[in-house]
């Protein structure tokens, strides 16, 4: 089990790697450097200011050198706000961006499990295709369209909720975007448990869970839910990274101040730094999560193999 | 096959697997209506625009953000610059659905060669092609994608590129599966015996095999390719003004909805029912085709 994690851990390094490259090589790709917005600038003074960033140096050792700051954990200098680094600009965001999608990842993971269980006990029964028929009516809504529609509703014509901002960091406000964020995910998940409940609750050991006279509720909660949850942990990898990615949709749309809204903004004034920083820094996240899945994973299944 | 071959196929129409699948699917009623609305709505967008005496980037500045209304010609109203929503909704869906299919053929064009080819040739080659794969899977592509945007500019090619390129991955995990168990096939090894090469015997049999598991895979992308794209329009960074896409009008409704509603409902219900009826014909198509699961 220790060699297994242990490989595992080793073998996200490359993965790791390759992905800080993609990103650095794309940005040093684009046409048009840092200093472009800069008026007049005596071609002096650029010189100047290229070697204080080290542009001046080859392409390979300014990788170099992005790197070991990298594992120093510093990002660089955003351009966009001129008197902060990249770093302070990630610590001030994320905490904001991991209470929203920590909210709606556990929020999908209840609703979703509760729900795909629910659906696979009544299995072609109404609830069952009700339920369903909802699970692929959250699917196809995009998380972008449900946010307005729900803000919409709730907060222009009800006026039950607050349509945007954090305040004064009340729940109310996470409510919407939570809800949007979370959604999808719902759907996808509730999908994913009933599948493989129905599947589960069809195996010779369920049967003789149930010859042996058990509750019910003994058979579903005691054993059948454990072997069933195994789809829904491979997907939590997948899952996380489209929350990330919904959440730099849903904080745009709400005005929340976290680190997916930092992203669009730098993306949209060109701040190369500051959008590199965040693709970096939740590529690592995505990552390092899907190893700990990889290694729950093969906790929880007895079937899978540690070579 | 040869002439007599397909002669006697003709007069002797035996149940194949796809006229199995065409019954089955004709049968889910879901699935045909939803076929239905997607033709009808495809049509739509084909011909909508040259049915209406407004273009989609003509402004008028006395129709300014007016609501539905049958008695001016505006049947989705206009928005906030004047311009007929109708048009527009239809125009956005034309972008929409284009990128749909091209970003998806993409993604199928590399998703089966790399898959048939890791599937086919196995060992080595398998292990590194496949390792390629998982490696790109952790790579968070959204934000590549946004990165590309940003830095080449919003070029609709490029988004039909991207999108394609990081689509494959599924469709060669999926592919390779099915050619690992086609090659220990009977027909593979015959051809095999025969002499043919293995660039051969990928094209002439393992990828027509392939077609029922792929023809599922295409109706399930096209919709997550639709959402990647409006996901960028909706940010600002896919197609350009005064082009348009449902996300892009998705994105300008939701900026004007306290105000002007319809802007925002009228392409969300457009965008949410198109994605809607791919999921229930690939989920219909799945169905049909493997009829273990039922």
């Amino acid at each position: 089990m220790l060699l297994y994690a242990l490989k595992r851990f080793i073998g996200a390094w490359p993965t790791l790697l390759i992905l800080i490259a993609i990103a650095f090589f794309m940005i040093r790709a684009a046409p048009g450097g840092p200093f472009d917005s800069e008026r007049n600038l005596n071609p002096e003074i650029e010189a100047n200011l290229r070697a204080a960033y080290h542009l001046d140096e080859p392409l390979i050792a300014q990788f170099g050198r992005y790197l070991s700051n990298l594992a120093r954990g510093d990002f660089g200098p955003s351009f966009q706000y001129k008197n902060y680094t990249v770093t302070e600009l990630i610590a001030a965001g994320f905490p904001v961006s991991l209470k929203l999608g920590g909210l709606a990842m556990v929020l999908a993971l209840v609703l979703g499990v509760a729900i795909g269980t629910l659906a696979a006990l009544r299995h072609n029964r109404p609830a069952d295709r009700i339920s369903m028929a909802v699970a692929m009516t959250g699917i196809s809504i995009p998380n972008f369209v449900m946010a307005p529609l729900l803000v919409l509703v709730f907060a222009i014509y009800l006026g039950w909720l607050p349509a945007g901002g954090l305040g004064d960091g009340s729940l109310s406000h996470l409510v919407l975007p939570v809800i949007s964020l979370a959604l999808p995910q719902v759907a996808y998940i509730s999908r994913l448990t009933r599948g493989s409940m129905i599947e589960v609750l069809n195996s010779p050991f369920i049967r003789t869970a149930r010859a042996k006279g058990l509750p019910e509720r003994k058979v579903v909660l005691g054993h059948a839910l454990k072997p069933a949850l195994l789809p829904v942990v491979s997907y939590l990898g997948p899952a996380t990274a489209s929350i990330i990615t919904g959440s730099v949709v849903i904080e745009q749309i709400f005005g929340v101040p976290g680190l997916g809204r930092f992203f669009v903004q730098g993306a949209l004034n060109r701040d190369y730094t500051l959008v590199m920083g965040v693709v970096v820094f939740y590529g690592v996240l995505i990552i390092a999560f899907n190893f700990l899945v990889d290694i729950i994973y093969a906790r929880l299944d007895p079937r899978v193999s540690y070579r | 096959m040869n002439e007599q071959a397909l002669t006697q196929a003709v007069k002797n129409p035996g149940r194949s697997l796809w006229s199995d699948a065409r019954r089955r699917l004709l049968t889910n009623r879901a699935a045909v209506g939803a076929g239905i609305v997607l033709i009808v709505l495809t049509l739509l967008a084909i011909v909508g625009p040259w049915l209406s005496p407004y273009s989609y980037d003509q402004t008028d500045w006395a129709m300014i953000s007016i609501p539905p209304d049958l008695a001016s010609g505006h049947v989705f109203g206009t928005d906030s610059l004047g311009r007929d929503l109708f048009v527009r909704t239809l125009e956005g869906g034309r972008i929409s659905l284009l990128v749909g299919v091209v970003a998806t053929l993409v993604s199928l064009f590399i998703g089966v060669i790399w898959g048939a080819t890791a599937g086919y040739f196995g060992g080595r080659v398998d292990h590194m092609m496949m390792r390629i794969v998982d490696i790109l899977y952790a790579m968070p592509f959204m934000f590549f994608v946004i990165l590309l945007m940003v830095m080449f500019g919003r070029n609709i090619l490029l988004i039909f590129v991207a999108i394609g390129a990081i689509n494959w991955l599924d469709m060669a995990r999926i592919v390779r599966g099915q050619t690992l168990s086609l090659k220990e096939k009977e027909f593979v090894e015959a051809a095999e015996a025969m002499g043919v090469g293995g660039v051969d015997i990928i094209r002439r049999h393992i990828v027509p095999n392939l077609l029922g598991v792929v023809v599922v895979y295409v109706t399930l992308t096209i919709p997550q390719v639709i959402l990647v794209e409006s996901f960028l329009s909706f940010l600002g960074l896919g197609v350009q003004e005064p082009m348009t896409s449902w996300g892009a009008l998705v994105n300008e409704g939701a900026q004007e909805m306290e105000s002007s509603p319809w802007m925002l409902v009228i392409p969300a219900v457009f965008l949410a029912t198109t994605l809607f009826c791919f999921n229930f014909i690939g989920d219909g198509l799945r169905d049909a085709l493997d009829p273990k699961d039922r």
